[in-house]
């Protein structure tokens, strides 16, 4: 028992709540945004070192033991991701102050955040298999006010879209829920797990996992992320960086949670299918970052690649391909956020989204188009940076277990990411000076700043991965052997 | 009983997947709340439609109906029910401003 856990919900929920009352005043709601964010931060850094020191941590709600209650659990997996959760959001705010524009800080943009934070932990903290579904609810709904907030047409537009898709994914989410219940007649994740392996994952259990997967690969963006690129593209910066760095990884959580803890039992038919799936969303992704010359899009598609790479990880279930899969997780959380966030303030300074017509900045903004260089690097993997050493452990996973074809396919979509970002760069900074009004010294560099510290984290998690990995490979053990996680939540309710 | 349910859950899923697969949005968001009503009925039919007691320990009955999936019902019944009123504002919201309601004119990369 911890009661600690449930801090990174409850600090978000507190501050959104309050924040509601203070619609008025703006310099308040930035503060108290401020505060709530750092308090976060701090949160799920303690709760990452317990579970570093003392192992698995759990809390039952009102004392209820599993499988009666409703557990949280954090693992170390789900620690690292809470901790990452904190500091983009913190990052993404200190953003948004100088870049989203004081109509949408008037219609409760503070607040929506900060909810959209509370779901996104309590995804990555729950034991509970239908409080997975509330807590991807608080997110969902969160996002889709995030996307629609603003009301320009692109945004009406792409949300209509983007509330379908969510609705019917998590109606399905029920369903498979409901039929999950009628066969093994639980919902606490450790108790599901041992009750799946008691009944053996026949047949209707694996037409359940592969629900949960069609579901969990809506949400993520794997193989099916035709709604992607085009709701992604209509809020602005800070928000699809919100978007693009946690919503879909929560997708890619839930993934590996299922499928490493409750569906383990038949890989030849769950693993293979998720692999196909990855290998042509790394290839269709790959074809849309070539295809647009859209910096939204391209950036979008970026996303896209990355989510087929992970769930690669994923399906190749061994311990260093499933260690890669939540190093370049983690990585890919921070550089994302950071690459949508650069992609935001190049957009402001060129005035313009499409590649033709910008050109040139690397002369009025030369700390803009170096870190954005770097970011490029440090995304396609390139080695003393932080896409390295996640990228090459799934790749060592992919070769022990034979998957010539996917890891072919991996280094080729790498190749390609390289070439899309490179691209931006190039257009984008490079070439003939564009006539546009330059921002002011000071807008630029509270716009720099939030970004400044991002690549710092990201470049100093490439130079120390050997201490990173003390973290990861924890997560790994955790991920490869599920009796690990039942042991920590039911062995302590016996007591 | 529980294969009357299944068929008439089938039935709901059935037209509500037609539903949303037509243009108008409003039948679209008709179609939602059709697979809603099925998905609800699912929870309830998947913990066996047994007869027994409502779930009140005033009723001092021999046995009761599984208590869990009602309430997980009352949750997703009020989840759908805010999406809804959400969806339908911003379909309102979208006619005003883009003025139509017909998904394929809703297409296109043009920014405006």
């Amino acid at each position: 028992m911890n009661n600690l856990l449930i801090l990174p919900l409850l600090i978000p929920l507190c501050t959104a709540v309050l924040l509601i009352f203070l619609k008025r005043s703006i310099p308040l709601q930035r503060w108290i945004s401020a505060i709530g964010s750092a308090a976060n931060v701090a949160a799920a850094g303690y709760i990452l070192y317990q579970v570093k020191t003392d192992g698995i941590q759990t809390l039952y709600m009102s004392g209820w033991v599993p499988p009666y209650g409703i557990t949280f659990v954090a693992d170390m997996l789900a620690a690292l991701l809470v901790l990452v959760t904190a500091i983009i959001g913190s990052f993404c705010l200190f953003y948004s102050f100088s870049s989203i524009g004081e109509e949408r800080e008037r219609h409760y943009f503070y607040p929506l955040l900060q909810f959209l934070l509370v779901g996104v932990s309590g995804s990555f903290l729950t034991g509970d298999i239908f409080n997975l579904f509330v807590c991807f609810e608080v997110m969902l709904i969160s996002s889709y006010a995030l996307i629609v907030l603003g009301g320009t047409k692109i945004q009406l537009r792409e949300s209509l879209k983007y509330i379908l898709i969510n609705i019917l994914s998590s109606a399905l989410f029920v369903a498979a829920i409901a039929y999950l219940y009628g066969v093994v007649g639980t919902l606490n994740m450790a108790d599901l797990s041992q009750r799946v392996a008691e009944a053996g994952q026949d047949g209707v259990l694996n037409v359940i996992a592969i629900m949960f997967m069609i579901v969990f690969s809506l949400k993520a963006g794997l193989f099916l992320f035709f709604w992607l690129p085009g709701s992604y593209s209509a809020p602005p910066a800070a928000i699809t960086a919100l978007f693009g760095a946690l919503l879909t990884k929560v997708g890619l959580y839930a993934l590996l949670r299922t499928f490493t803890l409750i569906f383990y039992h038949e890989p030849s038919i769950t693993h293979e299918w998720m692999g196909w799936m990855a290998g042509a969303t790394m290839a269709l992704g790959a074809f849309g970052a070539l295809a647009y010359k859209d910096i939204p899009r391209i950036l979008n598609y970026n996303v896209v690649i990355s989510i087929g790479f992970i769930a690669f990880g994923l399906t190749a279930a061994n311990k260093d391909s499933l260690d890669g899969a939540v190093l370049y997780l983690v990585h890919d959380m921070l550089a994302k956020a950071l690459l949508f966030i650069l992609g935001g303030i190049v957009i402001a300074a060129a005035r313009t989204t499409k590649l033709n017509g910008m050109g040139g900045l690397i002369r009025t903004y030369p700390y803009l188009g170096w870190m954005f260089f770097v970011t490029a690097l440090a995304i396609a993997g390139i080695p003393p940076l932080s896409g390295f050493p996640g990228k090459m452990m799934i790749l060592r996973g992919g070769l022990q277990n034979e998957q010539f074809w996917l890891v072919a396919l991996s280094l080729a979509s790498s190749f390609i990411v390289l070439y899309s970002l490179m691209r931006i760069f190039m257009s984008a900074f490079w070439g003939e000076e564009r006539q546009v009004p330059v921002m002011s010294g000071k807008q630029q560099r509270s716009m720099l700043i939030p970004a400044a510290g991002l690549l710092v984290i990201v470049v100093t998690m490439g130079l120390c991965a050997e201490w990173l990995y003390d973290f990861v490979s924890v997560a790994g053990d955790t991920l490869i052997n599920p009796s690990l996680y039942i042991d920590a939540v039911l062995k302590e309710g016996m007591r | 009983m529980e294969l009357y349910m299944s068929l008439a859950i089938g039935v709901l899923f059935t037209v509500g997947v037609y539903l949303i697969l037509s243009k108008s949005i409003l039948r679209i968001i008709l179609g939602t709340s059709f697979l809603t009503h099925g998905v609800h009925l699912l929870l309830l039919t998947m913990s066996r439609l047994k007869t027994g007691s409502a779930p009140l320990l005033g009723e001092k009955a021999e046995s009761y109906v599984d208590p869990l999936p009602q309430a997980l019902i009352l949750t997703s019944i009020v989840i759908s029910f805010g999406v809804t009123s959400f969806f339908f504002v911003l379909a309102y919201k979208a006619y005003q401003k883009l003025g139509t309601d017909d998904m394929e004119q809703l297409r296109g990369k043009d920014d405006e």
